[in-house]
């Protein structure tokens, strides 16, 4: 971190090298620590991850047994089936994987795999959390008010969103888009700080194509986010004015446009995708290349490709809105930029796989994450040039085959990234080991449901099953048995994965008190984080690190030891 | 393969399916050899006692070919795809063959109102035939649709004929159809609009041109007021 904010009249909460006791107030809610802060958004994360689980449980089982009485939520009225959806959407995006991938991986690892002793604007950053934490509030509180919570779909078109007469959620939407614009500004914050931090405060010696690969795909994701998500606040804003000003942007009766909401929104949302994807690509870089034992093959190629992607990813919008009304001759552009986008991914993908060639391959807990990362990753980018294609998304368009390909992007994404990330950092974050053989059942009993799920909603979304729809029986073609045995399968292999996530917490609270002590270097890594203590201390080096060479220096012929950390000296 | 879940009743359903099969092909292709590669090397070089992995940078040639050929594989794949996706998009959406008839398609908060252009052919004149929920077409007759949205966006969605449109309040948008199978199918709508997007199903009928003409007969609206006077009405 800069040096001046540690020498010069440090305030007092800033002082990371004072050893004087914090209250528990200053330590744990109030705190500038980067890794204080980076745990309050993973446990908040997590927190609003079992909020979206529930939701997904709730509505899978409407789908399943229409009309049931779900246990521990009661009857899915339709009203409730599109809130569930909805909120379980935006959710599992906005207040899911951006706070525990990019916010909580990138306040934890950022200034301890830079070097530095802390973000460069610690109060900026306690001020990010803050922010997000009121977001989440004011996202929970709309389900409590009259109408209930907003259930116009995560995209929130309009004019369903824009006037409560169709919505029916008179403040439902509008809560609903003000936690949402909430949860942009603490992200807009948090992003400053994490390029800042990685721009400005590495230690001596770390040259740009000396950071860790996952510090790169953080930076370049919160630079993604910071230049798309402009366009979608002051669409947020025109819509929250529409809604309770009486405004008619978007109202075509008084002269708006209801499409012109769109472009705002998916000019942010495809890019979005990727926001919270290249965090989950530098995690499982980091975990193949220790796991193997190999330099990454090819840490420019990863680097570059992954900027490539990030440029395309503004050019890609419209293919979420081929058959919205827009000039059809414009699909032909969206279609070649979108097919374009899978060159790069590609690239990377062949990379990961090709990393392994030659590796010495240990499939620890973290490993297996990683791996299926990959493993399942692909099958949500193959699936992507159905829908990339647009002669074929007239078909399959709003139907369950773009749900699963979704799926088989974010799951991997937010679940198995981030179970990769937690898994492979624990022994660091809490200085004790994980159980592995526990690790290993709960790896086994999310993935294999997970599978069970989405595959056979490949097959409903071909056979033309619309989305968001509560109960299928007013659809002859799509209340045939073989469909509705699906929705019984994909439910169940829900429930299946839900009660494995419990192994994962009782291993997570085991682990924290009684786990094997971690030491500084478990895994016999090379970047800078683990040369300190496990956990860090506050200021987390006592002596700051130099660093001599790149993080992936594994196997080299003419040393004794398989790996080189950054910071030995030659 | 979609024809074996959802049959095809329209001339350009099978452009759609034909599309579908040729990226399944070449995309199974490659996902199969991506995965097929990655557990291999899994196995492969898990690791063993007293082994040590290589020390690899990727920036060999002769290794670093194993990614620039299949990468530029990947992008002449990418080609043929965009040419069929471009040629069936061009032949659905862009291009309109000239009108046999017409139907007018409201979609509003939660039914789709169907007008059919009656006996005369034409939209807009005393003989149109209004219906609620159900679309009734004459087989081999090139449609042309009017879609308009009254309240929200809803989306005009046949699955049988492979066809989506989004309906904007605010504006009329024109395509086409022809449908070529005798049968009743579903019709959809596929873009959320309230809470009754649940309900909002409707039906379309596919006939023979005489029973199509048998259902005109009976359903214009001049042969309903020809039979009122009968039923007492004009009697008051």
């Amino acid at each position: 971190m800069a040096e001046s904010i540690t020498t010069d009249a440090p305030a007092p909460a800033d002082d990371h090298h004072g050893h004087e006791e914090q209250s528990f107030w200053s330590k744990y809610i109030f705190s500038t620590d980067h890794k204080m802060i980076a745990m309050q958004y993973m446990f908040t994360g997590i927190a609003m991850a079992m909020i979206g689980g529930f939701m997904a449980y709730a509505f899978r089982m409407q789908l399943a047994f229409p009309g049931i009485d779900v246990p521990g939520f009661g009857i899915v009225t339709p009203a409730n089936y599109n809130a569930l959806v909805t909120n379980h959407g935006a959710i599992m995006i906005f207040w899911v994987a951006m706070p525990v991938l990019i916010a909580a991986f990138g306040n934890y690892l950022i200034p301890l795999m830079c070097g530095c002793d802390d973000m460069v604007f610690p109060k900026i950053n306690r001020l990010s959390y803050q922010i997000f934490l009121l977001s989440a509030v004011v996202l929970l509180t709309s389900f409590f008010v009259e109408g209930g919570g907003f259930g116009g779909a995560w995209t929130a078109y309009p004019p369903l969103s824009a006037k409560a007469e169709y919505s029916l959620t008179p403040l439902g939407s509008t809560i609903w888009l003000v936690a949402v614009a909430l949860e942009f500004v603490a992200f807009l914050l948090g992003g400053i700080n994490f390029i800042t931090t990685a721009m400005n405060s590495r230690a001596p010696g770390m040259k740009l194509y000396d950071i860790p690969i996952v510090v790169w795909m953080i930076v370049i994701a919160s630079i993604l986010f910071l230049v798309s998500v402009g366009p979608l606040i002051a669409g947020a804003i025109m819509l929250l004015f529409d809604q309770n000003l009486g405004t008619a942007f978007f109202d075509p009766a008084r002269g708006g446009d209801p499409i012109l909401w769109q472009h705002l929104f998916w000019f942010f949302g495809h890019p979005e995708v990727y926001v919270v994807l290249l965090p989950a690509l530098g995690i499982t870089a980091e975990i193949i290349t220790v796991f193997a034992r190999k330099k990454l093959f090819g840490y420019r190629t990863v680097l570059h490709t992954t900027i490539a992607t990030g440029v395309l990813s503004f050019t890609v919008w419209a293919h979420h809105q081929f058959i919205a009304g827009v000039d059809p001759r414009m699909a032909h552009v969206f279609t070649l930029t979108t097919l374009l986008i899978s060159v790069p991914i590609a690239e990377m993908m062949f990379v990961y796989i090709a990393t392994l060639y030659g590796g010495s391959i240990r499939l620890t807990t973290p490993m297996l994450w990683g791996l299926a990362f990959i493993a399942e990753f692909l099958i949500g980018g193959v699936t992507g040039i159905f829908l990339g294609a647009s002669g074929a998304d007239i078909y399959f368009h709003d139907t369950y085959f773009v749900l699963a390909h979704f799926h088989y992007t974010f799951f991997p994404i937010a679940i198995i990234g981030t179970y990769a990330g937690l898994t492979y950092w624990f022994p660091k974050m809490f200085g004790r080991m994980m159980n592995d053989r526990l690790g290993k059942i709960h790896f086994w009993g999310t993935i294999i449901p997970f599978n069970f799920i989405f595959i056979p909603l490949f097959l409903v979304g071909m056979g033309g099953q619309h989305r968001r729809i509560y109960d299928y029986s007013h659809f002859p073609e799509l209340a045939v048995p073989w469909m509705q045995d699906i929705r019984v399968l994909a439910t169940s292999a829900l429930l299946v994965m839900i009660s494995f996530q419990l192994v994962f917490f009782y291993n997570f609270i085991v682990s924290l008190r009684r786990g094997e002590k971690a030491g500084k270097n478990p895994w016999k890594a090379n970047t800078l984080e683990w040369t300190t203590e496990s956990p860090p201390p506050h200021g987390n080096w006592k002596e700051l690190p130099t660093v001599y060479r790149g993080p992936y220096e594994y196997s080299l012929p003419d040393r004794e030891d398989d790996y080189w950390p950054q910071n030995e000296p030659n | 393969m979609i024809e074996s879940l959802v049959p095809a009743a329209s001339t350009y359903a099978w452009e759609i399916d034909a599309l579908f099969e040729l990226v399944f092909w070449l995309v199974g292709f490659w996902f199969i050899a991506c995965e097929g590669m990655f557990f291999w090397l899994i196995f492969k070089f898990k690791a063993k006692d007293g082994q040590r992995a290589q020390h690899i940078t990727g920036d060999e040639k002769h290794l670093h070919r194993w990614i620039s050929i299949p990468h530029m594989l990947v992008l002449v794949c990418d080609i043929f795809i965009l040419g069929a996706a471009v040629k069936v998009w061009y032949d659905i959406k862009q291009d309109l063959p000239p009108a046999e008839s017409i139907v007018r398609i409201v979609g509003q908060q939660w039914t789709w109102t169907f007008v059919h252009p009656g006996p005369d052919n034409v939209l807009d004149t005393a003989d149109d035939i209004y219906k609620v929920n159900e679309l009734h077409l004459e087989k081999d007759v090139l449609y042309h649709y009017k879609l308009e949205a009254v309240d929200v966006l809803h989306d005009f969605s046949v699955p049988v004929f492979r066809l989506k449109q989004d309906a904007i309040p605010g504006r009329v948008i024109t395509g086409w159809f022809e449908p070529n199978l005798e049968g009743e199918f579903d019709v959809q709508c596929a873009e959320i609009c309230g809470i009754g997007h649940g309900l909002m199903a409707a039906r379309v009928f596919i006939t023979s041109p005489e029973k199509h003409a048998a259902w005109m007969a009976s359903e214009s609206p001049l042969a309903l007021a020809a039979n009122i006077p009968s039923q007492g009405i004009g009697e008051e």
